[in-house]
């Protein structure tokens, strides 16, 4: 009787242990506001400026919030961003802040699922509003349908070319495409790689799509597809695709494209390998740093990609983003977290022209130091730009954002056609 | 002890324990995925009961077709050389090295434990040819050969994807039909030899039918494994170019946790288990057969 008693006190014991082992070890990571312990951010490995930005304010004008809720950065390859927010999401348990993703679809869903915190009411609370640039409220607004991230970056994109190589080849700054085809052939004639492309990431490369669309059709020419009203199959956009294919057919993005990464490219343009790349202007970071631009700050040149023969688009219709979009947990907020979002508001526009040369979307409150020249041509052009143009992917769904990046190389490689790659985003954006 | 095995509570205290975790963590996961392939949406916006909807889709989705096939053809070619390499080095350590085996078992054993991703970076940069020419590249060329970009098409990065993975596991094969080699008596081989089967004629009618068994078990784990692909792929090519080098394991993740499609991730995810487990049948079915008796 007493062994019979033991040994069911046994069962109930590991079968009471395992069964809790078991639940604590499935069970989520719900976060509410009170467990906030740190000043967290998400965000992919590849983006250094706002890392550094906000551990430079950590250290800076915001030690006060950092000392009350230290900043905790965690930083993730750019394509495992979108599946950990995902995950996270999932379990209540998302980041302070994190990276807005590939795509601005995953930020809408997280929103209508209640994750986000509502930025323009939480800034107006907080009496910081007005320390937004309103062409970044803007831009956020095209994207998001409402102001829900933190355009720790605003920029331009377009061609940045190295001076010294066009003067050295006599070779006029292009206006036109057929201009720009034409100077990459020479370059090619003569040794030089006419465009430094990341290839790995494929987005580099299908912004060239965007911009040849936007030329040739006119800035709406995306917001049609996402409209329903045209298909990435009709003649005009699969022509985009072919036009751009075309410059890879030609060995104009060098060898082996498909397997330069970001910073090589970054580096085959900074040390005078390729005459052309093009890229958003946060990379006056790396162009403003000597120790990275060998060719000099004084031989990068910026040009808008340029107009096509007979198209509805011009030059002057620039592509604009916010950067890197960094959403802030709705579940996460407590009034330290909105310490930190007063302090980053009313000091980050100035500390980042400041310390990296770059423009954001936040007002340049007090002291900017001594503006770069190339920042000040980004600052100008900003200010010109009266219509701006979104990219290739903006308006897409994950899947077909992903199809479109990974395709990217094998288009200009020429390993799939111009058609197949259209009709293989086609397809995810009709099935999303 | 005949006591303690025939009492059901203390057969129910040794077993209980166990038998709860494997169906906390194995039969539950498996009931639930199974139960998400008749749903469709994501953990964020909610589920919403979608019938035989995500079965159909499968049937017509040319990706997922695309992925089985790539699967399958991973699958037969590095199953075929991880076996191949294997039984060759086993043969090499019994035959040839004999006693003197055990540094060259420990050398071609190494890169089993090396990690997935440290290999694969390695073999991006033995056949990068940007932003330099890896040292596969530049011995071809010395041999007058030129490939171009290994990666850029379906069929350099399969290749590619192949030999590495061929590289990092013959070792662990090597090491496996090696101890099954082993058990082949001394004295069958002699009385082989003794009657004038040397060289192919004792490995074909001696040697390959006494270890059948174990060359059976590594075809089963192999098949397996290989089926089952993600780490080598996801280090090595992500799936690319484009999704030429994607197999149903790393499409089954992109959608499920990517694309936030749970309930197809978990239909793909049966496809992929249903394969594994009609794979591993006809090999048993086959293994019935008594290859010592001809």
């Amino acid at each position: 009787m007493h062994k019979t008693l033991r040994t069911r006190r046994i069962a109930l014991l590991a079968t009471a242990a395992t069964t809790s082992l078991l639940l604590s070890a499935c069970g989520g990571g719900s976060v509410s506001g009170s467990d906030v312990k740190a000043f967290t951010l998400t965000i992919n490995d590849d983006n250094h400026i706002v890392q550094q930005e906000l551990t430079a304010l950590g250290k800076g004008s915001c030690a006060a919030q950092n000392k009350a809720l230290p900043l905790k950065i965690q930083t993730l390859p750019i394509g495992n961003v979108d599946q950990k927010v995902q995950l996270l999401a999932g379990q209540n348990a998302l980041p302070v802040q994190f990276a807005a993703g590939g795509t601005p679809q995953l930020t809408k869903t997280l929103d209508k699922a209640g994750q986000v915190l509502d930025l323009e009411k939480t800034l107006k609370d907080l009496g910081v509003w007005n320390d937004i640039q309103p062409a970044a409220v803007k831009t956020v607004e095209n994207l998001y349908g409402k102001f829900n991230v933190m355009p720790y970056q605003f920029n331009i994109e377009g061609i940045w070319y190295n001076k010294k190589l066009f003067a050295d080849h006599r070779i006029a700054l292009p206006t036109t495409y057929d201009q720009l085809v034409a100077a990459a052939a020479k370059f090619k004639g003569a040794g030089v790689t006419p465009f430094a492309a990341d290839g790995k990431d494929g987005w580099p490369l299908t912004r060239l799509v965007s911009g040849y669309l936007y030329r040739e059709l006119g800035p709406d020419a995306l917001q049609a597809v996402a409209d329903g009203k045209a298909k990435l199959t009709d003649p005009a956009y699969v022509k985009a695709a072919q036009a751009i294919a075309d410059l890879g057919k030609a060995g104009y993005f060098g060898k082996g494209v498909g397997s330069i990464d970001y910073d090589t490219a970054v580096q085959q343009f900074l040390t005078g390998k390729a005459a052309m790349f093009y890229m958003g202007s946060w990379e006056l970071g790396d162009f403003n740093d000597k120790t990275k631009n060998r060719i000099g700050v004084d031989n990068v040149g910026f040009m808008p990609f340029p107009t096509v023969a007979g198209g509805k688009g011009s030059a002057d219709q620039i592509p604009a983003n916010v950067g890197l979009p960094v959403a802030v947990s709705a579940k996460s907020y407590t009034p330290k977290v909105g310490d930190w979002l007063s302090c980053i508001t009313k000091n980050y526009g100035a500390a980042s022209l400041k310390d990296q040369g770059t423009v954001s979307g936040f007002k340049p409150n007090g002291d900017t130091g001594t503006l770069p020249p190339l920042t000040r041509t980004v600052q100008d052009t900003i200010t010109k730009t009266s219509t701006s143009t979104l990219w290739f992917e903006a308006l897409f769904n994950t899947k077909a954002t992903e199809t479109s990046q990974t395709n990217a190389a094998p288009l200009v490689t020429g390993a799939i056609s111009a058609k197949d790659f259209m009709t293989k985003v086609q397809t995810d954006l009709d099935n999303g | 002890m005949r006591s303690v095995l025939g009492d059901r509570r203390a057969i129910a205290v040794l077993l209980g324990p166990a038998l709860l975790v494997y169906t906390l963590v194995m039969l539950v996961p498996m009931g639930w995925s199974l139960g998400y392939t008749f749903f469709k949406g994501n953990v964020i916006e909610g589920f919403t009961f979608g019938g035989f909807g995500n079965f159909e889709k499968l049937w017509h989705d040319p990706q997922a077709h695309s992925a089985l096939w790539f699967t399958f053809k991973y699958g037969i070619a590095v199953s075929a050389g991880q076996v191949f390499c294997g039984y060759v080095l086993a043969l090499l350590y019994v035959f040839v090295l004999r006693r003197s085996s055990a540094v060259v078992r420990t050398l071609v054993f190494f890169p089993v434990i090396l990690p997935t991703v440290a290999v694969a970076l390695m073999f991006q940069k033995l056949f990068a040819v940007a932003p330099q020419n890896g040292l596969a590249n530049i011995a071809l060329e010395g041999l007058g050969l030129h490939h171009g970009d290994w990666f850029a098409g379906a069929g350099g990065s399969f290749i590619v994807l192949v030999l590495m993975d061929v590289w990092r596991s013959m070792g662990f094969y090597g090491v496996l039909i090696f101890a099954g080699l082993l058990d082949i008596p001394d004295e069958t081989l002699e009385s082989a030899r003794l009657d004038g089967a040397t060289g192919w004629r004792l490995i074909r009618h001696i040697v390959l039918p006494l270890s059948a068994p174990v060359l059976l078990s590594s075809i089963v784990f192999s098949i397996n494994g290989t089926l089952k692909v993600f780490d080598s792929v996801l280090a090595l090519t992500n799936g690319g170019p484009g999704s030429d080098t994607t197999p149903l394991t790393l499409y089954m993740f992109r959608t499920a946790f990517s694309y936030g499609d749970y309930g197809y991730g978990s239909t793909i995810a049966s496809l992929l288990t249903v394969v594994c487990l009609g794979v591993t049948l006809i090999i048993f079915r086959f293994s019935r057969r008594d290859l010592t008796k001809g």
